[in-house]
Parts: C-alpha cells; sequence; structure tokens
C-alpha cells in the first residue's frame, strides 16, 4: 500500500515537473481564451422557446386560466408545474427546475376588470437569453380585454408585472462567466490528460513503464493529481476575475463550489482518460478533445439557453458533463443552490466518472498487444 | 552454473497473417551474455518484448527466471530490467530526476536510492552531467544513462534490445565493459545487435532471420562448425570477378572486403580452390583458402533456406 502510494507519488511529482517544462502547454494556456473569442465571435442569437415555468395560481379564477392559455400559445414557454405559494416557485427555481413563474394573485377578477397589472412574472435572471425572452411579455396584449370596443378601454399599466431574480440588471457576463469554467475546464482537464498518457507512449516512455512494477490504476492516478490542481487554479481565476472585472456575485458557499467542481473535474478527467487509450497519437487525441469541446460549448446551455434547442440537440446535450456541470455551476454562484437542489447532476456527473473510469481501466493494458 | 535463466519452447507470435517470431526454442544460462544477431525484422524485438511479458505469445512456452511468461510477469518484473531500442526516459527531466523517478517506481527506500544513484552515477561517469536533461545529451550519454537506470533496482536479468545502434565505436566499447562488469557479478543479459563485432563479445549467440532461430551457440563454435568453406581471392577487377563467381552453382556469395573477395561457398563443397580456379582459369588472381568469420557464419544462415 505504501509502496503503491509512493509509486503514485513518484509519477505525479514527475508529472508536475514536466509540465512546469513543457512550453507548448503553457502556449495553450494563452491560446485557448484566444480560440474561445474566435466562437464567440460567430454566436448567433436564436429564438428561445418552451421556457419551463410555473404557474402559481392565487385567485383559482377563470380569468387566471384565460390568461395562462393565452400566455401558453405563444410558445415562449412551457409549463412544467404548478404552485400553491411563491415561496415554491422561488425554491424551485432556485433549484434550477423552473427558469420563471407566473403567479397570479387573490384579486385576479378586480384587477382585469380595472385594467390594473394583472400578474406577475417571477424570472430567473441568471440566464440573460432567458430573460430577454420573457420580458416582452410584460406589455402583452390580453384577448379577453378585446371584448370591449376599439378605443373605448385603454390599459394604462403594463400586462404583467416582472420580477427579476439574481440578476436584476441582465448583464451577460454574469451567466457567461460561470458557464466559461466549465468550457475552459473541458477543454483543459480532456485535452491534458488525454494528451499526457498518449504523449508517454508516444516517446516510447510507456514501454519502459509497464516493465516496472507499476500497475495501471496507479499510473492513471498518478498522471491525473496534477490535473486536479490544474483545474482548481482555472476556476478559482475565472470566478475570481468575474468577480472582480464583471462584479459577478457568488452566492453560494466554498464548499458547495468545491462539490460541484471536483464532481466535474473528475468527469472531465476519467473522458480524457478514456481518449488516452483510444488515441494512438496526441494529434489524434486533440482531434477527439474538439469532437467534444464544440458540442459542449454550442449545446451545454453555455452559449443557447437548453430550452430553445431542438429536441436532438437537447438529446445530445444531456448527454455531455458540461451541460450538467453548468447547471451546477450556475445554480451555486448566482442562486445560491445547495447540493440537494442540485443532487441530480451531481449524481450524473458522478455515474458518468465511474462509468468511464471502468472503460478506461478495461481498455489500458499492461502488454503491447 | 547449468541453471537456466531463460527457457522457450515453441515460442510463435503472429501479427494478422506475419508470422513475426516462428517456434523460438531458447535456453540461456545464468550469469551469460547472450546474444540475438539479426537483421531488422528478423524477430528481435518480439522475443525480447514477450520475454518481458509485453506480448503474449500466440503460442509456445517461456519460463524466465523459473517464472512462467505472460501469467506470472508481475512477480517478474521485479527482477528484469529492459533498455528499449528507443531511449524511453523522460527527455524533459534531468539525469538525476530520471534515476529517482525510476527508483521510486521500483520501490526503493530512499536512502538506498541515494545511494545507489550516487554510485551509478560515478560508475557510468555521469556525476558531471547529473543536472543535465536527457533530451540535452549524446547518444553514447543516454545509452549510459539508460543502462545505469535499468540496473537500478539490481535486476537478476537485463534485456537490452539494440542498446548501441546510435553510439559511436568508442562509446560501443566503454559500453560493453560496462555489461562485462555487470555479468561478472552474476547478471544474465540478453543483447540484440546487428553489429557482428558486437555478437563476437557475446558468450553465446543465436542467429534469428525471418523469425526462426538459424544457428545458436559459442561465436567459436559458431565458426568452426561452418561447414560451408571460405575462400579469398586477390588480384585484379574484382567486381567483374565477383559477377562471375556469383553465378557459379556451388557458390553462396560473395562480398568483396577491402582488396579482397571473399567467397562462400555451398556446404560440403569439394575441394573449392581447385573448384574456383578451374572455373576462373586465365586470370592473374590468388586463391586461398581462409578461416571462416561471423559475418560466414551469419551469411550462411541466413541464405540457407530463404535464398
Amino acid at each position: 500500500m505504501i509502496k503503491s502510494l509512493r509509486r503514485i507519488g513518484a509519477i505525479a511529482q514527475k508529472e508536475f515537473t514536466q509540465l512546469s517544462r513543457d512550453r507548448t502547454t503553457f502556449a495553450m494556456i494563452v491560446m485557448i481564451p484566444l480560440i474561445q473569442l474566435m466562437l464567440f465571435g460567430y454566436a448567433i442569437n436564436s429564438d428561445v422557446r418552451n421556457i419551463p415555468i410555473a404557474i402559481v395560481d392565487l385567485s383559482n379564477s377563470i380569468a387566471a386560466r384565460m390568461i395562462t392559455e393565452e400566455v401558453r400559445v405563444t410558445q415562449v414557454i412551457e409549463i412544467v408545474a404548478h404552485y400553491d405559494t411563491p415561496a415554491e416557485a422561488e425554491a424551485a427555481i432556485v433549484a434550477g427546475k423552473i427558469r420563471a413563474a407566473l403567479v397570479f394573485p387573490e384579486n385576479l377578477p378586480q384587477r382585469v376588470a380595472g385594467g390594473n397589472t394583472v400578474a406577475q412574472w417571477m424570472i430567473d435572471g441568471s440566464d440573460a437569453m432567458v430573460s430577454a425572452a420573457l420580458l416582452p411579455l410584460r406589455t402583452m396584449p390580453l384577448d379577453l380585454e378585446r371584448g370591449t370596443p376599439p378605443g373605448s378601454y385603454r390599459r394604462s399599466s403594463p400586462t404583467f408585472e416582472m420580477v427579476l431574480f439574481f440578476n436584476p440588471e441582465r448583464r451577460s457576463a454574469v451567466n457567461i462567466v460561470p458557464g466559461l469554467t466549465a468550457v475552459i475546464l473541458t477543454m483543459t482537464m480532456i485535452l491534458f490528460t488525454s494528451a499526457a498518457l498518449v504523449r508517454e507512449r508516444e516517446q516510447g516512455n510507456l514501454e519502459l513503464l509497464i516493465t516496472t512494477p507499476i500497475r495501471p490504476i496507479e499510473l492513471m492516478v498518478g498522471k491525473l493529481i496534477p490535473y486536479v490542481l490544474v483545474g482548481i487554479i482555472q476556476v478559482a481565476i475565472i470566478l475570481g476575475l468575474g468577480r472582480v472585472i464583471f462584479n459577478v456575485p457568488f452566492e453560494g458557499t466554498l464548499l458547495n463550489l468545491s462539490i460541484v467542481t471536483l464532481s466535474f473535474i473528475a468527469a472531465s478527467l476519467a473522458l480524457g482518460l478514456l481518449i488516452s487509450t483510444i488515441a494512438q497519437t496526441q494529434l489524434q487525441a486533440m482531434q477527439m478533445t474538439i469532437f467534444i469541446l464544440l458540442p459542449s460549448i454550442l449545446l451545454s446551455g453555455f452559449m443557447f439557453p437548453y430550452e430553445a434547442m431542438p429536441k436532438l440537440a437537447q438529446t445530445i446535450s444531456e448527454a455531455l458533463p458540461a451541460t450538467h456541470f453548468i447547471r451546477l455551476i450556475r445554480g451555486v454562484v448566482l442562486r445560491g443552490a445547495t447540493i440537494p437542489d442540485l443532487s441530480g447532476d451531481i449524481l450524473w456527473l458522478l455515474g458518468f466518472t465511474v462509468l468511464v473510469l471502468a472503460i478506461s481501466a478495461k481498455r489500458f493494458h499492461k502488454t503491447l498487444d | 552454473m547449468t541453471e537456466l535463466a531463460v527457457r522457450t519452447r515453441g515460442l510463435t507470435r503472429k501479427f494478422g497473417d506475419i508470422t513475426a517470431v516462428d517456434r523460438i526454442d531458447l535456453e540461456i544460462p545464468r550469469g551469460q551474455i547472450y546474444g540475438f544477431l539479426g537483421p531488422n525484422g528478423s524477430g528481435k524485438t518480439t522475443i525480447i518484448r514477450m520475454l518481458c511479458g509485453l506480448l503474449t505469445p500466440t503460442s509456445g512456452e517461456a519460463v524466465i527466471l523459473g517464472l512462467n511468461v505472460p501469467e506470472q510477469a508481475e512477480a517478474l518484473r521485479q527482477k528484469i530490467g529492459y533498455m528499449t531500442q528507443k531511449f524511453s526516459l523522460y527527455d524533459d527531466l534531468t539525469v538525476e530526476e530520471n534515476m529517482h523517478f525510476i527508483a521510486k517506481i521500483y520501490g526503493l527506500p530512499r536512502a538506498i536510492a541515494k545511494q545507489r544513484i550516487s554510485h551509478l552515477l560515478d560508475h557510468y561517469t555521469l556525476t558531471g552531467m547529473r543536472r543535465r536533461r536527457a533530451g540535452a545529451m549524446s547518444g553514447g550519454q543516454r545509452q549510459r544513462l539508460a543502462l545505469a537506470t535499468a540496473t537500478i533496482h539490481e535486476p537478476t536479468m537485463l534485456f537490452l534490445d539494440e542498446p548501441t545502434s546510435a553510439v559511436d565505436p568508442e562509446n560501443r566499447r566503454d559500453f560493453w565493459e560496462k555489461l562485462f562488469d555487470l555479468s561478472d557479478q552474476g547478471t544474465t543479459i540478453l543483447v540484440s545487435t546487428h553489429y557482428m563485432d558486437e555478437a563476437e563479445r557475446c558468450h553465446q549467440l543465436a542467429i534469428l532471420d525471418l523469425g526462426k532461430l538459424r544457428i545458436q551457440g559459442t561465436p567459436r563454435d559458431l565458426m568452426d562448425q561452418l561447414q560451408n568453406r571460405v575462400i579469398e581471392i586477390e588480384g585484379a577487377n574484382l567486381r567483374q570477378v565477383k559477377d562471375r563467381v556469383v553465378h557459379l552453382s556451388q557458390v553462396q556469395s560473395a562480398a568483396q572486403q577491402g582488396l579482397k573477395l571473399r567467397v562462400l561457398f555451398q556446404p560440403d563443397t569439394e575441394n573449392p580452390a581447385n573448384y574456383l580456379e578451374q572455373n576462373l582459369a586465365g586470370e592473374k588472381l590468388s586463391i586461398a583458402p581462409a578461416r571462416p568469420s561471423l559475418e560466414d557464419v551469419f551469411v550462411a544462415a541466413t541464405l540457407g533456406e530463404g535464398a
């Protein structure tokens, strides 16, 4: 056991030394933001549809059901839940189950008759594109009122009152910065780990290593340890700079942040290992990484809201670790969500890690066959 | 010592349709330097990899230091050292870092590792460059480092795959001196090469060609027991003479060496000198029998079947 730890330590220490001397790796650290910038340049806004919302009807009136139906036919939203109190709806927003809630007050019929603002939208502002799609509903005309002769009746106040949670100024940086951690971690974790093992094979080091008593699991763990640290440092840099430069809030706790970040780092490292057991050259490892990276940027909810994607894209999105991590990190950083709120995505990431590690270990043999 | 370090029976390895190693039977006594002599593609590396447990034999059995390979390969790893054909230490680590890394991988206690590394640095004259990165060293220096590192855990047996292919003659001499030191201390060494002068230094030798073991024995015995007769021709126009000679039915091969043409005959050729004089009548040549060299043995063994 102690020998095993010593061997893991030897691999980790060697990896650190090599990392600190590898100019290409440092060049990559500069290249990564440049590539990001390019990708953002091509970003296209798309119509956002089917945003999951909940209805909180305190009036229990026909008017509420009619207004709900009118809002629903706009196709901007999709009603996924009904809650009894605004507090329940708010909790669901924090947990990321819904993006907004439409709250009808008890005195709804009187308000409709009086031409007052009829209801309130509670909106998750942490995704600027979602809130941008919902805000135009504010002045939406209601069929309910069209029965009155034209001109004789004019609404003096907006149809809905809009309340933005978490990002009232609707600054996109608030949303982008936590998401960026997912993209950069995907890139660095997968690319560096896959390349690091493939490099040993390419340069012939592996042929020597596998004639020594080292076990495959020791080799893998030893190689991954330095990258866990690299990942943590990167997250600290992104969130730290995000706070200083873009004034991105941090609502969660460091413990929760560490839990979600480490579960994503684990999933990404496992994926990198899997690539390293498939790729024969560093170039192939890089190509496979990009194959995972591109959907992780475009389909994970980082650039476009998950809800705005077609069904097929959503299916792909669900299979990407980055999608789950983006939900987690936005939940923790912007909404102060706690681990029980987010257990589904965390469990998904951990399950993914175990599965992928098992496949990698099965694929890695201590032979050259 | 009669105990065997390596014994194989019918060791075979196929890659798809290609048989890289074909039913090899080997017996390597402990404490000897045993050479594999063969051209590229003769299966030397594949055999060594199978003996180290890196490749699974397609069929046949191999027992190394009393352990069955590949079944007991893990137990074997602690007892063997392997020097790959290509330099396989880390170019971006220094001499010392590489050695400390391998020492830890073999689980050497810190104090012992330190002591051994300091001794090895001294023995292999690497002390002066112990902080130099492996990538910045010459071929000879890298080979010394590779050998020093391969012996750091004091293995009972060393496998060296063409260790001197990128090394100049002087460094090769030094390298072989170190091998004899190790052999003297009881280490069994299996070394592959395609240099005749290196092969001649081995205690025993196996000549491999196209995956088959053609012949094995001590270099002296191999040369003495060669059935093929060798004749040396001196004179003018040796290139033209060679063209005529190689087409003679009794001649197996001919190769010029400086001012002489060495002619290797088919086994059991009666009176080859007369045969040549009859066939080369009219030319002003001196024709004389010569002692077979290891190269003659090699040529006879590798041409014996395929040609």
